[in-house]
């Protein structure tokens, strides 16, 4: 299993699922269903939050929060 | 058929332009206050049609969804599900970033799923066009069922035919639903219609999923055991119908929006942000910037704040001269006059602080800014957006706590407002510069001025206690809200100059105007405290100098000690014996309490007391000898202790109030009046005992 911390940056991914129950749902919301695909497009310094663009907008998420976040690395640019 | 007055609300995503076209449709004819009791922004503009129509348009939280996690959705669901609301509107008007299409269409048919009369206001489509998108507008209003219009807020494009269209939406019946509750969840949905007692499937829905709604307290019980009988769970419900209304999104936006080959624009956004959050020189430029504003706030805010200081003085003496003696003189010219004044100082600086704040939010900049921050900040109980306040207190907390509520985290706004007052601010400046011109020799320690030395640590300890109590705080204070961090970030734009014009206009009128009352109440307590006493005091003491040579000096200075300040200050001196304080500086603290920089003016009125040549405060107070020693009175002790005291010690009423405005409750200032005190009080006395 992969969770968007994990990965570098330019990697494109899948979300698969989120396991935190109140940011499943707020990030559900926010565009990030299951099979959307994004791209990891910044790494804060410091552990820091990461950004990802996704549905054409940048998301960024902290880093620890990206740990509940399953996802598949489909490429990497 | 006269005047016809219904209501507009306007939803949508944060950074959708909502606010800019609220400001085109309004004007400056809006009202800003807060919800009662929380202290989400309540804005309320008027909308003119023409002769025959005019709307009330409230603008609602900025907001991703209606589902309610944050208490500015809760507002923003309270209102649009509940029809005996009264700010339920007539027409909901949704702004939607065009090149987020897919993202705010879920806000929107929620909306839509709520029987709502929507129509859809599409802002910038000319940056979607940039981005490569191109959307079928004509489509999208077939398939979603209501009326959709392409505007650019900012230049005010298509906001006639918007008009226009909301006049002829008033009695369309919306095509609903899109998403069909009632099918994904069949028998709960229509059997919490009846428990509820009306005929929404989507409000019933979500108040099947969130029971802990205030409005739904009769019914969590029955809705409760619903959920049970029926086998759901609200969590799994709430996502499952997310995830269902995505696809059909999805659906619809593949119809409707073509996506092409960006151009231009969007590559700028991404140049920049290899710059502004870089992990070095993200920093060195973040720091400038603050270095500016600091700067600004700080120095070139002095002009005009001096022009306003001068133009009080010429209009005291003026009135002082030209109203006949007496009380009445007295309290407008030292009384009204002196509050007025002393609230009127510090709009330059509310002014250009937030020039700077709402053109770096308007840019875009102030998401990055958090993004580099949040982690560091974090760790001692601040967030990202807390580093303008903090920084900005080292001017003025006033106009630094007032800029907090760009923090959404509840607690990390709680604790950025808290600690904000420990900064150094520029009324501390006079009255360090005072005690260490008498206290510090003027020599050089290894190159450097130690008086400078003096003052410069004088920052940190306002900085570090800051960062140490925060840190505390964290620990201390109790919060419900798990606090996130998903932050869209906004693409780069040129920032839109009336909307900074408008936030200044907003933030310098509801401190005159809401702080405004009660500083000039309290500035008149406290007139009332210097220049009273009980029984006949003052005429004796005017008696006694009369004919003297400066009479009118001595005169001031008994009156001050036997006025009512002046008995407090001998009633709290057994108090601060210990801190080496006297009656005499204890009258200054109370005073003090307007402003922290009145310090200066009490103690020479105070200490002039028999003394019938006219000297500066400063030598007046080197030569002034200690009763019981007789050597002199202000020692470094004293001096130390003192300015402890004030670096420390909440004086100043103006911050109280906007704690109390921005806080909507007396509990904080309360609270932050007692630690701050109690810091005061003990550093002082530790100083004191020490040093003596």
């Amino acid at each position: 299993m992969q969770c968007l911390a994990e990965l570098p940056i330019g990697s494109i991914g899948e979300m698969v699922r989120i396991f935190d129950n109140n940011l499943e749902q707020k990030l559900l919301e926010m565009g990030c269903t299951p099979g959307e695909n994004f791209k990891v497009i910044r790494k804060a310094p410091f552990g820091g939050p990461v950004a990802i663009l996704i549905s054409s907008y940048i998301l960024s998420i902290r880093r620890e929060d990206a740990k509940s976040i399953e996802v598949i690395e489909l490429r990497n640019e | 058929m006269s005047n016809q007055v219904f209501k507009i609300a306007l939803a949508g995503n944060p950074n959708s332009g909502k606010t800019t076209l609220f400001n085109a449709l309004t004007g400056l004819k809006q009202k800003v206050g807060n919800y009662p009791g929380i202290t989400v922004e309540k804005k309320l503009g008027t909308i003119r049609f023409s002769d025959d129509y005019e709307a009330i348009a409230i603008d609602l939280p900025g907001t991703y969804s209606l589902f309610p996690k944050s208490i500015d959705e809760e507002v923003a669901q309270q209102i649009l599900c509940n029809k005996d609301n009264s700010d339920y509107p007539d027409i909901t008007l949704v702004v939607a970033d065009a090149s987020n299409l897919r993202r705010t269409i879920f806000l929107l048919t929620q909306i839509i799923d709520l029987k709502m009369n929507v129509v859809l206001a599409l802002n910038m489509v000319d940056i979607a066009t940039k981005k490569g998108l191109i959307v079928d507008v004509n489509l999208l209003s077939k398939k979603l069922g209501i009326p959709v219009v392409a505007i650019n807020a900012r230049k005010g494009k298509g906001i006639e035919v918007l008009k226009k269209t909301l006049i002829n939406s008033l009695d369309r019946s919306p095509d609903y639903p899109f998403l069909d509750v009632g099918k994904l969840f069949k028998g709960a949905i229509k059997k919490a219609n009846i428990i509820r007692n009306v005929e929404n499937n989507y409000a019933s829905f979500m108040a099947l999923c969130k029971q802990k709604l205030s409005g739904e307290l009769e019914n969590r019980c029955a809705l409760n055991q619903l959920c049970k009988s029926e086998d759901i769970i609200p969590e799994r419900a709430q996502a499952k119908e997310t995830v269902n209304r995505y696809s059909l999104i999805d659906k619809l936006v593949k119809e409707t929006v073509k996506q092409g080959e960006p151009i231009g624009k969007y590559m700028i956004t991404r140049r920049l942000d290899d710059l502004l959050i870089h992990p070095f020189y993200g920093y060195i430029i973040f720091l400038l910037i603050l270095f500016v504003i600091f700067q600004v706030v700080f120095s070139l805010a002095t002009y005009p704040m001096d022009l306003i200081d001068g133009l009080f003085v010429d209009i005291q003496m003026f009135v002082a001269q030209t109203l006949p003696k007496g009380l009445l003189n007295d309290l407008v010219v030292n009384g009204i006059l002196a509050g007025l004044g002393g609230i009127l100082i510090f709009v330059p600086q509310i002014a250009f602080l937030f020039a700077f704040i709402a053109f770096l939010e308007d840019t875009g900049y102030m998401a990055r800014v958090s993004f580099i921050t949040d982690k560091l900040l974090r760790n001692v109980g601040l967030n990202g957006r807390s580093i303008i306040p903090l920084l900005s207190g080292a001017a003025c907390a006033v106009p630094a706590i007032m800029s907090t509520r760009t923090i959404s985290s509840w607690k990390e706004r709680i604790i950025t407002i808290l600690v904000t007052p420990l900064m150094s601010c520029s009324a501390r400046l006079p009255v360090y510069t005072l005690i260490i011109a008498l206290i510090i020799p003027a020599e050089d320690y290894f190159g450097f001025n130690l008086q400078g030395i003096v003052m410069m640590s004088f920052y940190m300890i306002g900085f570090i206690s800051a960062i140490l109590v925060a840190l505390l705080l964290k620990y201390i204070i109790k919060s419900k809200e798990y606090s996130y961090y998903i932050m869209e970030m906004p693409s780069y734009k040129i920032p839109d100059w009336k909307t900074v014009g408008y936030t200044i206009y907003e933030k310098v009128k509801i401190f005159l105007f809401d702080a405004g009352k009660i500083i000039i109440a309290v500035s008149i307590v406290l007139w009332f405290m210097s220049s009273f006493s009980p029984g006949d005091n003052f005429e004796k003491i005017e008696q006694k100098w009369k004919g003297h040579e400066n009479a009118e000096f001595n005169i001031n200075a008994d009156k001050l000690e036997a006025s009512y300040a002046g008995i407090i200050g001998k009633m709290i001196e057994p108090a601060i014996k210990p801190l080496g304080f006297d009656w005499k500086i204890g009258i200054s603290l109370i005073t003090s309490f307007a402003a922290r920089e009145v310090f200066v003016g009490t103690m020479s009125t105070i200490y002039s007391v028999g003394d019938s040549n006219v000297k500066s405060i400063q030598t007046r107070l080197s030569e002034l000898k200690n009763p019981d020693t007789g050597e002199a009175f202000f020692t470094p002790a004293v001096g130390i202790s003192l300015m402890l005291f004030y670096a420390f010690a909440m004086q100043c009423m103006t911050t109280i109030v906007i704690v109390y405005r921005e806080t909507n409750h007396w509990k904080w200032p309360f609270i932050q009046f007692i630690y701050m005190g109690f810091l005061a009080y003990v550093s002082s006395l530790i100083a004191y005992q020490l040093l003596s």
